[in-house]
């Protein structure tokens, strides 16, 4: 390639992609390199992507993009070995006035948005990775990638969770299992008729389903259930570190999941057609590294731009602002035609005014209170014993809900346990 | 319920393997080694536990980087696959 690039986007997920779109429409030349034989070939999530920031890029998102459902119905349960308690939330809101969620399977969508980038002039080219950065002094000049050296006069890092380009910039340092998630998931065929009927879902009704409780065996995470079309998907996130303290591998948690009768009853005669696993940053503000240095700006996964609360885990329209952010940026820092750090601090300044950084900000607490045990074992036991005891009667004189809980507490936990974690949840989620 | 191995769900997978090995393990480090983290964090089974040591095969990875997150020590020489190869998901 002779050309030189205005910007090479290394990685097209939904960073990458978001990034690219909005450069070329401004008339900027692009590269997207992706090191997948296609666009999305080395992508995995849950996965739901929630909020307005691709129906604003991308005017037709609702009639084009090759989503599975929408998000109708979102439910959160807390699982013991046996029983399951829900809260199974339903609104008109998740419709008006404008979709709120979209379940998605990452191999086609982001094939479908790297295609968005293209039809508006980036040249995207998969098969192509890149293994180092050019450098002239200290600013990033460029991408190597295999025999290639390309030129550009800023590169934009979306390379995802195990950001090698972060690190070769010298902004992220080197990761440690405590910050990252793991999540497994399998991918499991049913009819579109079984899955409607299973769900009470109909037309292109959806539900994003959040699991916490036994089926982490008590160690930090959860599971899930995204209906797709016609096929589900069924996975866990769990703590990285905690696989290790624990020695037991994630896909014994999913096998374990699968077998919970709420669960096995929805996956019912269901075929695996691909089992997948992907790394989450999830320490967020915590483990951001520097956003930007001379020719060279981090976005999404990369800069682990990752929002968990314990009752959400969101990271894909973090990418796509962040990355929609950077191109602002970039387009800006050429219209000066000055890519230096400090033209390209703009990106901070977005992200700080928007969602972004102020999420992070609000739940900066939220990664270390989500390691607390008491959250995947006490209460999820709790919850469903108290539920157990004032639904189902055994013959005896009924007692009133303040006195099951405080039965339920007996013997498992102390007030003095509990209020510490009100308490410290109070500030972090 | 029927539990499925990771070998068995890797077998539904579609992969283009390379001939190039990607990861390279220093089996004298993992001898000595008293956690063998990677076994638990690999959610593709590509390490095992043999005689004491460790023997890894390459051609089910799915390219996570766990393993080379939880080795602290410094017993992988971890790199992806070439472009275009390895795991090629189809749904994701
Ligand atoms: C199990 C799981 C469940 C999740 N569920 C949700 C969810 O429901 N909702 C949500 O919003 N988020 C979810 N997330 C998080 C979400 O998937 C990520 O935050 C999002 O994909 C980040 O986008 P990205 O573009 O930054 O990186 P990625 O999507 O990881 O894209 C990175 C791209 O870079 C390419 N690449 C990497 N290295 C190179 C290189 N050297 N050269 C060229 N290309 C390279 C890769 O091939 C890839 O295409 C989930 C994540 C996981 C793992
Ligand atoms: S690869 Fe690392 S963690 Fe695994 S056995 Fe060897 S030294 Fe231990
Ligand atoms: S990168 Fe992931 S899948 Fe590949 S060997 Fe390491 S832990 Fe296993």
């Amino acid at each position: 390639m002779e050309q030189e690039f205005d910007a090479i986007v290394v990685g097209a997920g939904p960073a990458g992609s978001a990034c690219a779109y909005k450069l070329a429409n401004a008339g900027l030349q692009v590269l997207v390199i992706d090191r997948g034989k296609f666009v999305g070939a080395k992508n995995m999530w849950g996965g739901a992507f929630y909020g307005g920031d691709l129906l604003n890029l991308l005017p037709n998102f609702c009639e084009e993009a090759p989503f599975e459902r929408y998000v109708t119905r979102q439910k959160i349960s807390f699982l013991t070995e046996e029983d399951c308690l829900s809260v199974d939330f339903a609104s008109p809101k998740f419709k008006e006035p404008a979709p709120h969620g979209f379940v998605m399977l990452r191999s086609k969508f982001d094939r479908w948005f790297a295609d968005k980038a293209q039809e508006a002039g980036a040249v995207v080219a998969p098969g192509l990775g890149a293994d180092d950065l050019l450098w002239d002094g200290s600013r990033v000049v460029g991408v190597k990638a295999g025999s290639d050296e390309l030129p550009a006069s800023v590169v934009v890092a979306c390379d995802g969770a195990n950001s090698g380009m972060a690190q070769k910039a010298g902004l992220q340092k080197e990761l440690s299992s405590e910050d990252m998630k793991q999540g497994v998931k399998e991918v499991i065929e049913l009819s579109e008729e079984i899955i409607e009927q299973r769900f009470g879902l109909s037309g292109k009704e959806g539900i994003a389903w959040e699991f916490v409780g036994s089926c982490t065996q008590g160690l930090p995470g959860g599971g899930f259930i995204y209906t797709n079309k016609d096929s589900l998907s069924v996975g866990i996130v769990v703590q990285l570190d905690a696989l290790v303290k624990r020695k037991v591998q994630a896909n014994d948690l999913l096998e374990g999941f699968k077998s919970h009768p709420e669960v096995a009853r929805v996956i019912e005669g269901g075929k695996l057609v691909e089992y997948s696993a992907h790394l989450i940053p999830v320490s967020g503000i915590n483990m951001m590294p520097e956003l930007s240095r001379d020719g060279f700006l981090v976005a999404g996964d990369a800069a682990a731009l990752v929002l968990g609360t314990g009752l959400i885990l969101e990271g894909a329209n973090f990418a796509v602002a962040s990355g929609i952010a950077a191109a602002e940026t970039v387009i800006e820092a050429k219209e000066r035609g000055d890519f230096s750090n400090e033209s390209l601090s703009m990106y901070r300044r977005l992200l700080e005014d928007s969602y972004v950084l102020k999420d992070l900000r609000t739940f900066r607490k939220a990664p270390h209170f989500l390691e607390n045990p008491h959250i995947y074992n006490l209460y999820p036991e709790l919850a469903c014993d108290v539920a157990r005891r004032v639904f189902i009667g055994d013959g005896q004189p009924r007692k009133t809900t303040w006195d099951n809980v405080r039965d339920s507490l007996k013997g498992r936990a102390s007030l003095l346990q509990i209020l510490p974690d009100l308490w410290q949840g109070k500030g972090a989620i | 319920m029927k539990v499925i191995s990771v070998e068995d769900k890797l077998s539904v997978n579609k992969f283009d393997i390379d001939k190039d090995v990607h990861i390279r393990i220093a089996e004298d480090i993992c001898q000595t080694c008293n956690h063998h983290a990677c076994i638990y964090v690999c959610p593709a089974s590509c390490y095992k536990l043999s005689d004491g040591g460790i023997t890894f095969s390459y051609e089910g990875c799915l390219e996570c980087g766990s393993c080379n997150i939880a080795c602290d020590k410094g017993a992988i020489d971890w790199t992806l696959p070439r472009p275009g190869f390895g795991i090629c998901y189809q749904y994701g």
